[in-house]
């Protein structure tokens, strides 16, 4: 089973989580998972936005205090 | 065969129209932002507490997604440096280089449009909707100055130009382009209706920091002070944050004006010496330079001390923190309001 790829976006202010996520998924093969942790409430609109625009899920989201956890898979569909 | 575009998108009402009336003559379009460190999004509202029932979302998302279109955010931080530093065209009312930021963006544009076989480029510029960058006797200068040649579309305003390849070629039907020009967003604003479009985001032109009088008086203090032109994203992000106070040119205070710039200027305590209040309610202070003396210090003191809940008290316990140094203890009497300099607070 392939490890789930850390990403660390505290600190950064949207779109740079996003596009940190971004730059991080293009690189990888379809239903790789990456969690990202991030700080900007923003994140929590733009995440999933991002997610369903470009065909990825979000598997799980968690919120800890000031810490907005994500769960993504890219493109389980493969398409 | 499907032609491609690519769209420039802002999250504004331009370019979701833009897009759209491509998108409906059967065009296959994919949407690119530029983050330039410049950008205004709902979430740097957001580190202000007081401003949290904004709306947190990323328009440009917000649009991709109405569209039905993939979005490209590209980091454009550091190459985008030599257009705020050097602008050929200069700037505009502020610091702002619009009609340089805009051939910049095109000319990416246009490199992403040969990288990814995409067939032409559309923007929402309207003609005669921005002074300096959007005036009719400048289109063709984007045009030319970003390489993008007529290759770019301007779908809102295309019938009052010159048409371009996609018209020619008949990839598009110049009919259905609009011929938008002026200030009014009438126009703009009945075809959202005409669309379906309810809840776009602001006109178009509130989505760079640059245009911000107060944000350009920062930033050029930032570089009379350096004594160079240049910047990091982290100068330009704290630029949006606090109030930023200047006794000395060998240091610079930025105060948290409350929690949700306290939280956030506490993620740089690594980078900068600190001073936050201890025996009062108060803010956090980044100190930016260096403090040359003693007396310095205490007037840093004083200062935040002014803006803490015991601005009115005879003495204030303060905590100053720098990574080497560790931290220690620091009493002093707040400053009165009437003893801040005004030439001290950049505005």
């Amino acid at each position: 089973m392939n490890p789930v790829i850390e990403l660390d976006a505290r600190r950064l202010l949207c779109p740079m989580p996003v596009i940190r996520l971004q730059d991080c998924v293009e690189k990888q093969e379809s239903g790789v998972k990456v969690r990202i942790t991030c700080t900007d409430p923003g994140t929590m609109s733009d995440i999933p936005a991002w997610c369903r625009i470009n065909g990825h899920r979000v598997l799980a989201t968690e919120q800890l205090e000031h810490e907005y956890i994500f769960l993504v898979q890219k493109d389980p569909d493969g398409n | 065969m499907t032609r491609k575009a690519v769209a420039l998108i802002s999250g504004g009402l331009d370019s979701l129209l833009a897009a759209k009336l491509i998108q409906q003559q059967g065009i296959e379009v994919e949407g690119i932002n530029f983050f330039t460190g410049f950008c205004v999004e709902g979430h740097t509202h957001a580190i202000r507490k007081h401003d949290r029932n904004r709306v947190k979302r990323n328009n440009a998302l917000w649009v991709a997604e109405q569209l039905g279109i993939k979005l490209h955010i590209i980091d454009i931080v550091d190459e985008y440096k030599d257009v705020v530093i050097n602008p050929k065209h200069g700037y505009g009312a502020n610091l702002n280089p619009c009609l340089d930021c805009k051939i910049f963006m095109v000319h990416k544009a246009q490199e992403w449009l040969k990288q990814h076989d995409f067939d032409f480029i559309i923007t929402g510029e309207v003609i005669g909707q921005r002074p300096k960058s959007q005036r009719k006797k400048l289109m063709p200068v984007v045009a030319d100055e970003s390489g993008a040649d007529d290759l770019l579309l301007r779908p809102l305003c295309a019938r009052s130009l010159p048409a371009t390849r996609p018209e020619t070629e008949g990839w598009v039907d110049r009919e259905q382009l609009k011929d938008f020009s002026g200030r009014s967003r009438k126009p703009q604003m009945a075809l959202a209706a005409e669309f379906g479009f309810e809840d776009y985001a602001q006109p178009a032109g509130g989505c760079c920091f640059l245009t911000d009088q107060s944000y350009s008086v920062k930033l050029q203090d930032l570089w009379d002070n350096r004594g160079s032109r240049d910047y990091e994203l982290d100068d330009i992000m704290l630029l949006k944050v606090g109030r930023h106070i200047r006794p000395s040119k060998a240091f610079k205070l930025i105060i948290a004006r409350e929690e949700g710039e306290n939280r956030f200027l506490s993620g740089y305590k690594r980078q900068f010496q600190t001073i936050s209040t201890v025996s009062h309610g108060g803010p956090l202070a980044l100190i930016e330079g260096e403090l040359l003396d003693p007396q310095q210090l205490e007037l840093a003191c004083a200062i935040t001390a002014r803006y803490s809940k015991g601005r009115n008290a005879d003495s204030v316990e303060l905590r100053f923190s720098d990574r080497e140094q560790g931290s220690r203890r620091i009493h002093v009497k707040p400053l009165p309001a009437a003893q801040i300099n005004p030439d001290w607070v950049i505005v």
